[in-house]
């Protein structure tokens, strides 16, 4: 068992083992029956966290299933197709891991994941997750407060911003492609990032994070469009300037900084007012007959999050 | 054989093999059958002309009409299940974005050219069945604009269907245009 496994209190005993074996057959013979062999590899390996809390404000919706949230992925470093992250998630080595921690803050420095994680009681939190495509879906995350993890570092007072950015491995298999500027970066306002709502996730359903989610740790920020919640993070810098954030840098007129979820400030080429929910609770013919529901204002995280964005035009700050 | 995606999707549907989200997986699976068959709708001439045997020609008819057959089913998966006959999201989505407004073009163009690809009608026209029917190729382009302008991030796949698409518009234009010598 790796030290920071028991530090984050992932068990790995016996126990696991038994209960993996159990989960892995099960899922076999589940698999074997519905003719799909995709998903058993990645979760017959996960192993299970705890203890962990649960957050009172969780989202009370209907959960996304974990078959769903592990294999409909956009994580373009394993691949542009939604299904491409979760077949070559095995390429993304995790162990070891480190961060770097720079830029304008009184304790920088490299970090490994043990390091990191070490002091931060796991908490469950049940989030709405937006894609900025249209889709959505309800997700338990394990993890802690992003703020409570940036405090550590000591941003000084010309911190205004904090970026993040993903493992840079030429040997993974989207990184060939030139789809987007390499590292993919992203960032927040230092009062968004410090929020209480910013999560940074190393598990979800209770397990830890798989490749294709972004192990070994994310960022969730519930209410901006998914892609502003950056996967396997291996830089957090605090910056003055306000950072670079890779769709921004792709395509400018279409993916603001901000990219809050939206409903009033469509997407160039379609429409934000509607999502359709990813839940995996319908088959067969009655899947393609589910409505769409219209989509919230900050995801519904609005009342939470108005004052971060009083007096500002959020038409203009898309 | 060109029925063969469609009966696919048909046993996809009912064993669940579409993904998460299968009306964007159909969505996406009869467009790209829709764009690849009235490509090859286009190249049946050119075959014809480089191997000298009349079967392309032969072939023609039935070629352009099964991609109508996956454009409609696009159009219709997308204004059926997508949208869910949702008229004024429609109206609004084809004037809003112009990816969709060009594939609303392309449609309109092949519906008649659809229903004029009979013998009856094509004797009735006459030589104006002819340039009725080199619309198509206006049809070709605004597929592939309406691809090219809807992918998000990965470009590749929709570049490959332009660069087909300009292959076959050389070829002709190389036909059309009378050698000076």
């Amino acid at each position: 068992m790796k030290d920071w496994m028991r530090i984050a209190g992932i068990t790995s005993s016996e126990i696991t083992d038994e209960q993996t074996f159990r989960r892995r057959r099960a899922l076999i013979q589940a698999a074997t029956a519905a003719g799909m062999t995709g998903f058993i590899g990645t979760d017959a390996m996960a192993k299970e966290i705890g203890p962990i809390s649960k957050w009172a404000d969780s989202a009370t919706e209907k959960q996304t299933t974990e078959e769903i949230a592990t294999t409909y992925n956009n994580f373009y470093e394993l691949g542009t197709d939604k299904g491409d992250p979760v077949k070559n998630a095995d390429k993304l080595i995790t162990d070891p891991w480190s961060v770097v921690v720079d830029g304008e803050c009184d304790a920088p420095g490299t970090f490994t994941l043990e390091d990191i994680l070490k002091p931060h009681a796991i908490e469950e939190r049940v989030y709405r997750l937006r894609c900025v495509e249209a889709w959505s879906m309800v997700i338990p995350w394990n993890g802690f407060a992003l703020a409570d993890l940036l405090k550590r570092f000591k941003p000084n007072s010309n911190a205004k911003y904090v970026s993040f950015e993903t493992l840079n491995d030429p040997d993974l298999p989207g990184m060939k492609s030139r789809v987007l500027d390499w590292p993919y970066r992203e960032g927040l306002r230092i009062d968004e990032a410090m929020h209480p709502l910013s999560f940074m996730a190393i598990g979800m359903y209770g397990k830890e994070i798989p490749g294709q989610n972004g192990a070994p740790m994310r960022l969730v920020v519930p209410w901006k469009y998914g892609y502003k919640s950056i996967k396997s993070i291996v830089r957090i810098s605090f910056t003055e300037k306000q950072p670079q954030t890779s769709w921004n840098m792709s395509a400018p007129h279409e993916y603001g900084f901000y990219s809050n979820v939206n409903p009033e400030v469509s997407h160039p080429r379609w429409s934000q007012a509607k999502e359709r929910r990813l839940a995996g609770e319908t088959s067969g013919l009655s899947a393609l007959f589910t409505k769409k529901i219209d989509s919230q204002f900050m995801n519904g995280y609005g009342e939470e999050v108005a004052e971060l964005y009083a007096d500002m035009d959020l038409k203009k700050f898309f | 054989m060109l029925s063969l995606p469609f009966v696919y999707l048909v046993y996809a549907v009912f064993n669940n093999l579409l993904g998460a989200n299968p009306i964007e997986t159909i969505t996406q699976f009869t467009g790209e059958w829709a764009l690849r068959i009235l490509l090859l709708s286009l190249a049946m001439t050119p075959l014809r002309m480089v191997l000298k045997k009349p079967w392309p020609i032969r072939l023609r008819r039935m070629v352009g009409l099964f991609a109508f057959f996956y454009v409609l089913l696009h159009l219709s998966t997308y204004a059926l299940l997508d949208q869910q006959l949702d008229v004024s999201a429609i109206v609004a989505d084809i004037i809003d974005r112009p990816y969709i407004t060009v594939g609303f073009v392309a449609f309109v163009i092949l519906v008649p050219l659809a229903l004029t690809s009979t013998k009856g009608m094509m004797k009735r026209l006459g030589k104006r069945w002819q340039s009725l029917h080199k619309m198509v190729y206006v049809a070709a382009v605004a597929s592939v604009i309406h691809y090219v302008w809807l992918t998000r991030g990965d470009q590749l796949e929709p570049m490959v269907y332009l660069a087909v698409l300009v292959g076959l518009l050389l070829f002709r234009v190389k036909k059309f245009v009378p050698r000076t010598a």
